[in-house]
């Protein structure tokens, strides 16, 4: 009953499938999907080698003090961070006296409140305060960039396919539209404020490019400030950014790995040691072969019968 | 507890058999996971995954608890306190971690253990029940899973939650109420993260409850073994202790270092960016997927595009459901009485068939659906139907089986090499002792 019933069902459903499989074909055959400037025209992230990568990967502390500086003079104007406070920039290197004078010179303040009045005011940002964000609301966000919401960057890192890579990619992959794009697919020639990307999804970005020349930031440490080398200094830095605890996380990664092969090894020492015997008891001639019992058997048997 | 030459409890010392008289729960262990456990010698490491699993479950709820402590559910502040479990706690980010890669790897562990059934013939009799016990563990396991997803309240928290409870609205006239209900609002927000984290912390303790009767009703008939032919006589069973534990104990090891490394050096490969993005219920992401270990259902779901007589939807949800469901039938589906794959020529060839059905099925789940992935996953998902619900009662009528070994030992005597091949299956020719 229980299989009559089965077959009948699992007939219905192969059925239907099959079916709307033969309409989906029909479809495509009279209607072929038509090929998408994305499609043709999308490209992969490049590659890009960072002192964080891989499973043994620290921070290069120099890379991402100059990443946080195009932090400073580039991408703050536009994009917050508010899951990073200015104190956590202990962890790249800079001193106390340097952070708290950081947070002092930041040039958006942080909402508060006036103390005598009560009223909305601003002040100074201070070492415990997160990276505050250039506008107040989403509203005003959008309304100064072309009804574009810059994100949020502490996570951007974690947020995007492709991660790092991909950052460096769209930073540095700015380009005029190719002439046969827009050929081709008349209908997506980059709109007004747009600009094409073939890094982005969607091929045409609202964010204008960010770094335009080399020499655009000025690097303390004496680093040439090329537009490639400042793409990937704050790419590394936004890796830190999404990441902080990645060192602590390879390096504990590490030791459990150690212990635990320690442990494994051990483990398979003795399990070898207590199924030893176990093995040897049911090997053919061991103990428990019938063939050998058989015999023994026999060998009692023929010894009984001396005896009677 | 099985068989009559289990060695009963006897207690060591003095305070033991105090405490014996007056619970015997050291008889209980005993009896379930030590030396009074017999079990077939024969067993291979497919059978080392019902252990993983439940150091899985122990791992999910030990880290939970503690996660728990830090995270807040309120649609406000539940993202930045994941991040918050992430940067300011102490070792928060391992615990977050641990967890998250926890759950993909107990599916891992969880799905190796339902493949080894499937091969094995573990839900035949007598082992009906324990096999249905399984499968409401791995139904919780999905709700569990999926509820713990939405905690995060990224972008593919609050999405899949829409995805998934919207599957309730296919059912025609009450639907659209019961989703309603479910979700304590008309989309995804307070109410709904309230009650998903309130759940989410319970079902482990009900999969919990309902992982004492699974191994309960196991160790009624006793553990199947890679040959399928019942114990016969002592020289069959090993007790669990020291002779499983042991095995158990290095390969436990052994897989933990495989989860350890993604935990440490890959821990978002199996996630999904998008839910590094705070839910936005007015931005919805370019292409909504479930976790790895649903796209299987989830290209099922997709796989039904036609309105016959019913609406697509309907017909995706129910076949969607159906496909788990059907597998509570597999008992009565499958009758031949030869329990092991190895001894069913025919059986063998369309089980392969079928691990290769479910792996395109679970990539056409995550694929971005063109026209060859739907209908890739069309073929699939018919074939995933008709497998279970025309090919296998069919096969158990017609197929002739191999002949099986006489007994457990009998199988296990050709060798130390080949112990846990089948017997007379072997290519080579049986090791000699020295």
């Amino acid at each position: 009953m229980v299989r009559i019933a089965a077959f009948f069902v699992g007939l219905g459903f192969a059925g239907i499938l099959l079916i709307a499989l033969i309409f989906g074909l029909v479809e495509y055959v009279k209607e072929p999907p038509t090929p998408t400037a994305e499609h043709e025209f999308h490209k992969h992230p490049k590659e890009l080698s960072l002192a964080s990568n891989g499973p043994f990967g620290k921070f290069d502390r120099q890379q991402l003090q100059r990443g946080f500086q195009v932090y400073k003079e580039v991408c703050a104007a536009c994009h917050g961070m508010n899951l990073v406070s200015f104190r956590d920039l202990a962890a790249l290197g800079y001193e106390e006296p340097e952070i708290k004078k950081i947070a002092s010179d930041w040039a958006i303040e942080v909402p508060s409140v006036n103390p005598d009045t009560g009223e909305a005011m601003t002040r100074k940002a201070i070492a415990s305060d997160r990276f505050p964000d250039p506008y107040p609301n989403e509203t005003a966000a959008r309304a100064a960039n072309n009804n574009a919401l810059p994100p949020d960057l502490s996570l951007i890192v974690k947020a995007r396919e492709g991660g790092a890579a991909y950052l460096y990619s769209l930073l540095t992959g700015y380009s005029n539209q190719p002439a046969e794009l827009v050929k081709e697919f008349p209908a997506s020639k980059t709109g007004p404020g747009l600009y094409y990307n073939p890094y982005f999804a969607n091929l045409n970005i609202a964010m204008p490019p960010p770094l335009t020349s080399d020499g655009q930031v000025t690097f303390a440490d004496g680093t040439p400030g090329t537009l490639d080398q400042a793409a990937k200094d704050v790419s590394a830095f936004l890796v830190w950014t999404a990441e902080p605890k990645l060192e602590n996380r390879h390096r504990t990664g590490l030791a459990v790995l150690v212990f635990l092969l320690i442990a494994t090894i051990l483990g398979y020492l003795s399990y070898r040691n207590i199924w030893a015997e176990a093995k040897r008891k049911v090997a053919p001639k061991g103990p428990l072969d019938p063939e050998h019992m058989a015999h023994r058997e026999h060998a009692k048997d023929e010894a009984g019968g001396i005896a009677g | 507890m099985s068989f009559a030459w289990a060695k009963p409890y006897q207690p060591k010392s003095e305070l033991g058999r105090w405490f014996d008289d007056r619970l015997p729960l050291p008889r209980l262990v005993y009896g379930a996971v030590g030396g009074g456990y017999p079990v077939p010698r024969n067993l291979n490491y497919a059978w080392n995954f019902g252990v993983l699993s439940g150091i899985f479950l122990t791992i999910q709820i030990v880290t939970g608890i503690v996660l728990a402590m830090h995270y807040y559910a309120s649609a406000d502040g539940a993202f930045n306190s994941v991040e918050h479990i992430m940067r300011d706690v102490n070792a928060g980010w391992m615990l977050r971690y641990a967890h998250a890669n926890g759950a993909s790897f107990f599916f891992i562990v969880v799905y190796i253990h339902i493949f080894r059934g499937l091969f094995y013939g573990s839900y035949k009799a007598p082992r009906e029940l324990i096999w249905m016990l399984g499968l409401v563990i791995y139904l919780l396991m999905m709700a569990t899973a999926f509820m713990g997803y939405v905690l995060p309240w990224g972008q593919m928290s609050y999405w899949g939650a829409q995805v998934i409870t919207g599957f309730f609205s296919a059912i025609p006239l009450v639907g659209e109420p019961i989703r309603v209900w479910l979700l304590g609002g008309f989309v995804p927000d307070q109410a709904a993260l309230t009650r998903f984290f309130s759940l989410h912390y319970l079902m482990p303790f009900v999969i919990a409850g309902v992982v004492i009767l699974h191994i309960w009703s196991l160790h009624i008939p006793g553990s199947g073994n890679p040959t399928g032919v019942d114990v016969r006589n002592e020289q069959d069973t090993l007790p669990f202790h020291p002779f499983y534990t042991a095995k158990d104990g290095w390969f436990v090891g052994l897989f933990l270092m495989l989860y350890c490394a993604v935990l440490f050096f890959a821990p978002n490969a199996l996630g999904h960016p998008d839910n590094y993005i705070p839910a936005n219920p007015l931005a919805t992401p370019a292409h909504i997927v479930p976790e790895w270990y649903f796209l299987p259902f989830y290209a099922i779901l997709k796989a039904f595009t036609l309105d016959f007589i019913l609406p697509a939807k309907l017909w995706g949800v129910l076949a969607m459901f159906g496909s788990i469901l059907l597998l509570f039938f597999l008992p009565w589906l499958d009758r031949s009485p030869v329990r092991s794959g190895h001894y069913r020529p025919v059986f063998k060839r369309f089980y392969l068939l079928l691990i290769v059905d479910v792996l395109i099925l679970g990539w056409a789940g995550g694929a971005t659906p063109t026209a060859a992935v739907v209908a890739i996953s069309q073929l699939a998902s018919a074939y995933y139907f008709a497998h279970f619900l025309i090919i296998l009662p069919l096969i158990s009528k017609f197929e002739r089986p191999m002949p099986l070994p006489s007994s457990i030992s009998a199988s296990v005597l050709h060798g130390e090499k080949q112990e846990s091949a089948p017997y007379g299956l072997t290519k080579t020719a049986p090791v000699a002792a020295e």
